[in-house]
Order: structure tokens, then C-alpha cells, then sequence
């Protein structure tokens, strides 16, 4: 198994543990590419902590910035190293248990 | 944390190879344990989809191996993952005749595949290091 997997994945639910990165996450994905100043309008907590926030996110890959008007930094989601997280999840819901229980009950209905 | 690329679940079951065969392969027979409806063109190459009317979601398969009544493999997308997503996982199902019954054993692989972007590293921590220094920036602008 590759180590950048395990990296990647482990930076995302590290990123993802957080209530605020969670929030700053879910604005990114809802409004689009925005600047720290303009999180900060929709967000409960200051520019500043944004700014911090968001440079971690940056750093797990989660988020690129980019140049925005005015000389402003946007941020703008980046969805790759969440899809290798969703991965992990889906091989745990990946449920064969109970598949293989309802193909085991329908056999022998038809018995 | 390790990550899980291989799922391998194995039944016995008190029924014969070619009726096992028929619950897996046919659309009648996935629909009555797996989906809520299903289709399927068996043959490798052939297309199969099975609908979930609780959940309100469609699983698009392609058929791989069809050597029956004992291997049927598949592709399909992982879950969570857009619907045209190239990645997918393989599932098998083999079916040995055991004690007057079958022993069934279904294998899913694929979870773990390394994302096209992770090919890229050394690029990736180019942008990555300039994500951080111009966050910084954004921090001293912003403080401005």
C-alpha cells in the first residue's frame, strides 16, 4: 500500500476534525472560490482565524489559493485528496454482511 | 490506520452451484436480494445496473467474467465518488459445490487505488508550498 494514501487520508480526517475547517469547507463548496475577508462575513468567527484555518487546509491540499481581485488571496476547494478519504469510507460501508444475508434468506424462501 | 483495498466475505449456503448462479446473474434474482430493480446483459463487457428505491441510487456495472455456474465478476464506481469517476472496484463472486450446498465467497477489491494527482507529487508540493506562502500572504494582507 502506498504511503501517499495513507498521508492523504489521514491529513483529510485530521482537517476534517475540526468544526470550523468543516465549516470554512462547507462555505467553499456551497458559494465558491472566496477570500478570507469574505468568509469571515458568513463565518462566526474572525478574519484572522479564517486566515489561519485556511492556511493549514492549504497545506493538506484541501484548498488552493489562487489570485483574487484587489490583491486578495481567494481560496478555492480542492476535492482530490477528499475522494481518497471517501475511498476508506466507502470500502467500510461497502456492506457484503448483510448482501450476503438477504441472498442467503432468498435462497431459501425458494426452497 | 490501514487502509482497506480488498473485502473477502465468504457463506456457505444449503443450495446447488446453478441456483446460486441464477441469484447472482439474473435480473430477476438480483432484484429479489441485492436491488430494488436490476438489468443485466451477461456477458463480459455486457452492462448491468441495479436501482435502490429506498436510497434513491443506481449502481452502473460492467460485466468482467462470466464463467458459469462457478466465477461472475464486475466492475462498478465507488460510492461517494462522482458518477464518472474512473475508478472502480472489482467484485467476484466464486461458487465451489460444497457439502450438498455452495460455498459462496464474494471478493471486492480496488478501494486503495492511487488517485491520478498523487503521479504528481513533485508537482503538487511545488503548489503546495506556494498555497502556504501566499496563505501567509493572505494572513499579512488581511492584518493590513
Amino acid at each position: 500500500m502506498p504511503d501517499d494514501i495513507e498521508a492523504i487520508a489521514e491529513q483529510v480526517f485530521a482537517a476534517l476534525a475540526d468544526p470550523t475547517r468543516r465549516a470554512i469547507l462547507a462555505a467553499l463548496a456551497s458559494r465558491g472560490p472566496a477570500t478570507a475577508t469574505e468568509l469571515a462575513v458568513d463565518l462566526p468567527i474572525t478574519r484572522q482565524a479564517i486566515a489561519k484555518h485556511l492556511a493549514l487546509l492549504a497545506a493538506a491540499g484541501l484548498v488552493t489559493a489562487e489570485p483574487g481581485e484587489r490583491r486578495r488571496v481567494r481560496y478555492r476547494l480542492r476535492s482530490a485528496p477528499m475522494q481518497v478519504a471517501q475511498q476508506f469510507l466507502a470500502a467500510l460501508a461497502r456492506d457484503w454482511d448483510s448482501a450476503l444475508g438477504a441472498l442467503t434468506d432468498h435462497l431459501d424462501r425458494g426452497a | 490506520m490501514a487502509f482497506p483495498d480488498r473485502i473477502e466475505r465468504t457463506v456457505q449456503v444449503a443450495h446447488p452451484p446453478e441456483k446460486v448462479w441464477a441469484a447472482l446473474t439474473t435480473a430477476e434474482g438480483l432484484s429479489a436480494w441485492f436491488g430494488n430493480e436490476a438489468t443485466i446483459d451477461l456477458r463480459p463487457g455486457g452492462s448491468a445496473r441495479m436501482t435502490w428505491n429506498e436510497e434513491g441510487f443506481t449502481a452502473e456495472m460492467r460485466v468482467e467474467r462470466v464463467e458459469e455456474p462457478t466465477v461472475f465478476g464486475f466492475t462498478w464506481g465507488i460510492y461517494g465518488l462522482p458518477q464518472d469517476d474512473p475508478r472502480r472496484t472489482y467484485v467476484e463472486f466464486t461458487l465451489e459445490p460444497a457439502d450438498a450446498g455452495t460455498r459462496l465467497t464474494v471478493v471486492e477489491t480496488g478501494f486503495a487505488q492511487l488517485p491520478d494527482d498523487v503521479h504528481h507529487k513533485a508537482y503538487e508540493g511545488n503548489t503546495d508550498g506556494w498555497a502556504k506562502e501566499l496563505g501567509e500572504l493572505a494572513v499579512y494582507l488581511d492584518a493590513g
